[in-house]
């Protein structure tokens, strides 16, 4: 976790050569606000050479240091990037790739030479030299120069898990890749150019806010310049020096000061937690999304299905159920045969010293599972068989023994299937008379812990969650029931999703997903927001507007957050801003027109030391509130997932009261310093 | 009986009044403006201008028949000023040069009602009746009009037609400005307002010298003037006048129908989103801040009495001074602009809170129909600003508040501040504008401010005090009235355009309620904070100067 100081982390010797290189005029531009100080700032300076005095010099130097202030905000900001996207650069250097010739056989091309459809053949040591799919082989790939796991990660052809990225490393055996992007345009290049905001370009609800604050600079402008003839009316006509501090001071430079880095630090946030988002516009998108769709499996319920409990036939032994799946699971290593040996150990008590092993060396043989015998079993030394599978193929094996499938057996396999689970039969056949049926394995979806906590914030933030299986009905409105979704759509084909995600946004809804597939690629392109998995495919990275480096579904509600997060801060600082106004005035306007007016000295709360004072004491409030606010914007304002009238009524109590008290106070404490300043009178 | 009792007599009964009229008319004018039927005269009517009464019109055609429909209306105005002293019935009027009739013609056009004119000198009944009465009716209809369009986007899902102008503008004087007018006016004959075409009387004044008592059709006119929120007035005194308003209870339906219309808009505009509480939150809003203007004033002018009764100066005797405040706070607050009393006489701080209520930009509860309008963009930058800091893209009714709606709220909120304190500024640095003030000092400036923002909002109530009858304030303050009419209305049917497009986002738990009174304390902060920051200044150096030195 990164340090939130004033810098960011970052040396005064980084941020300082990048805040003067920014006072460019052609880079302020970009603020109108910020641009406004520049100008006063400019004509401060002219006037203070013109005519000298501490006041005259004291306003110019903070007005710069305003403008200063606003551009180290984004240089801290852009500042955290550029660590990032050096250490991504370093992955990049020019490799040589073994391009295969039509003909099958192999020439050196530079990495950078490389062209889209062009295979190349990269082996165990080898960096992969360019973004592509695996079309042959398998391989163990290094992927921690983008991920920064070290796990090394399975890559294959075909399925799912077919996409390389350029910059990794293959660890073992020899792949054959189609490089799928150009030179330059690779995942790798696309992220430096993210990390760095290079590309950086204002998001809608970023313009249409800057749209907000240049109209109310526009209304101070115009007020500021309509108080000189009424100033002149009234026999005190007044310094423009004093005019331009009154300006900066009203305009909202707290927030257009720190605009960009907010959005800067919500796109390095997501960075921070390993997503890529393709467009600030997502970022933003992501906090209005009102519908999740996320899929039941790795997302809600752990990869697998778990044992949870043996329904055993009433005329059979008590134990003889729990021992008999124990035995035909010893040599089991799906996550299913390993659940089973933990609950018969756990929860029944089987003695759990035995192993397949031991067993097999005493003659025991163990069939595997296959999709033919959709069973698996042991067969013992002593002529005894145990076999478990489904339904439909243990009770064809028991008949085949001669033996007879009791009725209750299918009756109880119907209510397992029907809760959502799935009935697992278990048969035993002692030596060499028919088989019998000992009862059932139940076997479940686990719910990730913590997942129904979640999807109830979910809801109070009024996001409605669907969950999406290739589970029949039943099973998944089990599920989805014990998860605590709002609604979910089972037996999902990539067309129902389609439609899905359609009928959710032509109601005016904002719909996220993740997804890794090729069939997912048309669903989260046209999703709002579309995480892809890294380890998905090239197609589905494509179609995405996100990607998450880590592969977790999960992180749907994190992204989520963090966009809410940019907004919230956006809004909080804006009325912080806005609300700051109120102070300035107090200290501002009696000190312009009391020595015309001595009543208005009533309006003087703060009890300001002389009219100069007041003035220069506002002026530096407003430079040093934005680096006060600095961590704030890169940080975000706290967010605790709720509803909005509690996040409302937060909000507008620290950063709407807050921003009017604040600045009372701050104001006050400066003039206490600077009233002390000599030639200040 | 005290001033005080009789003063809160009054404003509880004129509640008692608008509370009981306002879920049937606000759903009355629900009913007129998204009825399918058409009145025979409706017929008539269409046939006459020939349109097409069941087509409907996109917000360009909308925005061009309303521009087009007010183009006209200043030009015919205008002509029948010019021309007044040569039609029958002159009854002893004077007539006006071209740049008052100009200012006139614009000021009833725009429902301002700024008079540069004396109305017994300036105006004929012919121009009164035909010209501004007319006037009257039809531009208190067009304010509606682009409410009803605006509040129509907000409410329809994918649309591209906002409704149609000249049904709109029909319906509204033929449904709901005349009817009640015409009971309205009954009521304020029967009350003692005059209503008469005979010829000037000269009678000799106790103080001896003679003085020249007009009548007129003025009970036809007062009902219209306040139902409409023109202000207007027949005579010079507007209000004042004892053949305009004789009595306390004239006085009280003068104020009720000031009222009436835009309160039970908030109803409407309930009925019309589908959502009564809508209605609701708005009329809180509204409500709290004419009440805020009463109190502030009555406070102001009771203080400054001294405890002798009241601060009386230009106040009426038989009113006194809580249904005169009422009156100046109700007035303001509505942008009618007829006066009961002489503000420029006030306190210094009961003067700064009738400006106030007025660049506030008229929303307490503001003109028939601008008013509306005027609260929904204040709730567009509410929800904009406050809607970001629950985070979420800011929507207002499921409608998002992007780049172009936040556009056309900008712009609409700095039109009045531009104008009032550009043109402010100009008259007190030019040495003509400035001659022709009465008050030098900060009460001089207020006067001056007084007057922009009463043209710039539509308003119309003087300041008394300044001879505004001169060529550059007939002329700027002219501009101050078209520009702060229709700039805005223009803005407010674009962002219909905007709206009306739109399909509504269904509202969740992450949705930003505006409906709750924490919104209601909400628009309340940014109304006051917006005109405040705005205007801070040049009240500070008015009104607050003068209260405090």
């Amino acid at each position: 976790m990164t340090k939130h100081t004033i810098t960011g982390g970052h040396s005064l010797r980084e941020v300082v050569p990048q805040a003067l290189l920014k006072l460019d005029p052609r880079h302020v531009w970009h603020s109108p606000v910020i641009f406004v100080v520049w100008v006063g700032s400019v004509l401060t300076t002219g006037l203070a050479v013109k005519d000298s005095s501490v006041f005259s010099w004291s306003v110019a130097v903070w007005l710069w240091a305003t403008v200063l202030f606003a551009n180290a905000a984004e240089a801290v900001a852009e500042g955290r990037g550029k660590a990032q996207a050096a250490s991504l650069r370093a992955t990049k250097k020019e490799t040589m790739a073994r391009r295969l010739r039509e003909d099958g056989t192999e020439e050196q091309v530079p990495g950078s030479g490389l062209r889209i459809g062009d295979t190349v053949v990269v082996e165990a040591g080898q960096v992969v030299p360019g973004d592509g799919d695996v079309v042959e082989g398998v391989a163990t790939v290094d992927e921690s120069a983008i991920t920064g796991e070290s796990a090394p990660v399975i890559r294959e052809s075909g399925g799912d898990r077919s996409a390389v990225t350029g910059g990794t490393t293959v660890l073992s055996d020899r792949i054959v890749v189609r490089i799928t992007t150009k030179p330059g345009e690779s995942f790798i290049d696309r992220m430096i150019a993210l990390v760095e905001g290079a590309q950086r370009q204002k998001t809608p609800n970023e313009i249409a806010l800057t749209i907000l604050l240049t109209t109310l600079t526009i209304i101070f402008l115009v007020t500021v310049m309509a108080l000189q003839p009424l100033a002149v009316y009234s026999g005190r006509s007044q310094s423009v020096i004093v005019l331009v501090a009154l300006l900066v001071c009203l305009i909202p430079t707290t927030i257009g000061a720190l605009l960009s880095a907010i959005g800067i630090a919500g796109m390095d946030r997501l960075v921070q937690r390993n997503v890529l988002a393709m467009s600030g516009r997502a970022v933003e998108a992501a906090g209005d999304v009102s519908t999740l769709l996320l899929d039941k499996t790795g997302t809600i319920t752990l990869g697998n299905r778990q044992a949870s409990e043996f329904l055993g036939l009433d005329e059979c032994d008590g134990r003889a159920l729990p021992e008999a799946a124990h035995l035909s699971s010893l040599a089991d290593s799906t996550p299913e045969g390993r659940s089973i040996v933990e609950l018969a150990h756990t929860a029944y008590g089987v003695d759990g010293s035995q192993t397949a092993e031991a067993l097999a060396l005493q003659g025991a043989t163990f069939v595997e599972f296959s999709a033919t015998t959709r069973m698996s079993g042991v067969d013992l030394p002593d002529g005894s068989r145990v076999r478990k599978g489904a339904g439909s193929a243990v009770a064809a094996w028991v008949r085949e023994t001669g033996g007879t499938v009791d009725e209750r057996v299918t009756t109880l396999a119907d209510r397992i299937g029907a809760s959502g689970g799935t009935p697992l039969v278990v048969a035993e056949q002692e030596d060499g008379r028919p088989a019998r049926v000992l009862g059932i394995v139940h076997l479940k979806d686990i719910v990730k812990p913590g997942m129904r906590e979640r999807f109830e914030h979910m809801r109070r933030m009024g996001i409605r969650t669907v969950m999406i299986t290739g589970d029949n009905p039943l099973t998944a409105e089990a599920i989805a029931r014990e998860a605590g979704v709002d609604d979910f759509l089972a037996e999902a084909t990539p067309e129902e999703k389609m439609r899905l995600i359609k009928a959710e946004q032509e109601g005016g809804r904002l719909v996220a997903m993740t997804g890794d597939g090729t069939n997912d690629a048309p669903a989260l392109a046209q999703a709002d927001v579309g995480v892809a998995m890294n380890t998905g495919t090239s197609a589905a990275k494509e179609a995405g507007n996100m990607v998450d480096l880590d592969s977790d579904p999960t992180k749907l509600i994190e992204i989520v957050e963090i966009g809410k997060q940019l907004l919230i801060t956006r809004g909080a600082l804006t009325t912080f801003s806005i609300a700051n106004d109120i102070a300035k005035y107090f200290a501002i306007i009696p000190a312009m027109f009391v020595v015309l007016f001595p009543g208005l000295d009533a309006l003087n709360v703060m009890g300001l030391a002389s009219p100069e004072s007041a003035i220069l004491s506002a002026v530096i409030f407003n430079a040093l509130i934005i680096l006060a606010l600095i961590p704030l914007a890169l940080r975000g304002v706290g967010y605790r997932p709720s509803g909005a009238s509690s996040l409302l009524n937060r909000n507008l109590l620290v950063y709407g009261l807050g921003g009017i008290v604040v600045p009372f106070v701050g104001i006050k404490a400066i003039d206490l310093v600077v009233s002390l300043l000599p030639g200040l009178s | 009986m005290s001033g005080t009792v009789s003063g809160l007599l009054t404003i509880g009964l004129l509640l008692a009044l608008l509370a009981v009229c306002y879920h049937p008319l606000g759903a009355w004018m629900a009913h007129v403006y998204g009825d399918t039927r058409h009145w025979r005269v409706e017929r008539v009517l269409y046939r006459l201008v020939r349109v097409d009464p069941d087509s409907e019109q996109g917000w360009r055609t909308y925005a061009v028949s309303v521009v087009a429909f007010s183009v006209v209306s200043i030009l015919l105005l205008f002509g029948l000023i010019l021309v007044q002293l040569r039609l029958p019935l002159t009854q002893g009027s004077q007539g006006m040069g071209a740049t008052t009739a100009l200012n006139t013609a614009v000021s009833f056009v725009t429902n301002t009602n700024w008079q540069s004119y004396a109305g017994e000198v300036g105006a004929t009944p012919i121009v009164q009746t035909v010209g501004l009465t007319v006037q009257n009716f039809v531009s208190a209809a067009v304010g509606m009009a682009v409410a009803v369009a605006l509040i129509r986007a907000a409410a329809r899902r994918s649309a591209r037609d906002i409704g149609n102008f000249w049904v709109d503008l029909v319906r509204g004087s033929v449904r709901i400005l005349l009817p009640i007018a015409a009971v309205a006016g009954v009521v304020l004959l029967v009350g003692g307002v005059v209503q008469n075409l005979s010829a000037p009387e000269t009678v000799k004044a106790l103080a001896g010298g003679d003085q020249v008592i007009r009548g007129g059709l003025v009970a036809s006119q007062e009902a219209i003037k306040e139902l409409g929120t023109n202000g207007g007035g027949y005579f010079n005194a507007n209000s004042a006048h004892p053949f305009e308003n004789p009595n306390a209870v004239t006085n009280l339906l003068e104020i009720f129908l000031l009222l009436l219309i835009p309160f039970a808009l908030t109803r409407t505009y309930g009925i019309l989103v589908g959502d009564r509480r809508q209605g609701w939150a708005l009329l809180g809003f509204a409500g709290v801040l004419w009440a805020a203007g009463v109190a502030a004033t009555t406070a102001s002018e009771v203080a400054a009495s001294g405890g002798l009764g009241g601060a009386m100066e230009g106040k009426e005797q038989r009113f006194g001074l809580w249904a005169s405040t009422l009156f100046a706070a109700s007035t303001t607050g509505t942008s009618t602009g007829a006066v009961n009393s002489m503000h420029e006489s006030y306190s210094p701080l009961g003067g700064g809170t009738v400006l106030t209520t007025m660049v506030l930009g008229e929303i307490s509860p503001g003109g028939v129909g601008s008013g509306l309008y005027g609260i929904l963009i204040v709730a567009i930058l509410a929800v904009f600003i406050a809607g970001l800091m629950v985070g979420r893209t800011p929507e207002f009714l499921g409608k998002t508040i992007g780049r172009r709606e936040v556009t056309c709220a900008a712009l609409y909120i700095l039109v009045m501040p531009i104008l009032v304190l550009v043109f402010t500024g100009l008259s007190l640095v030019l040495d003509g504008p400035r001659s022709t003030m009465l008050a030098s000092g900060p009460h001089g400036l207020t006067e001056v401010m007084y007057a922009y923002a009463s043209g710039s909002n539509n308003n119309g109530s003087a300041f008394a005090g300044l001879t505004a009858d001169t060529p550059w304030y007939n002329l700027t303050l002219a501009a101050c009235m078209v520009l702060g009419r229709f700039v805005p209305m223009l803005l407010v049917l674009r962002l219909a355009g905007l709206l009306v497009e739109q399909h509504p986002r269904p509202a969740t738990a992450g949705t930003m309620p505006t409906h709750t009174p924490r919104f209601v304390g909400l628009l309340t902060g940014v109304a006051l904070i917006v005109a405040g920051l705005t205007f801070f200044p040049a009240l500070a150096l008015g009104p607050i100067a003068e209260a405090l030195s």
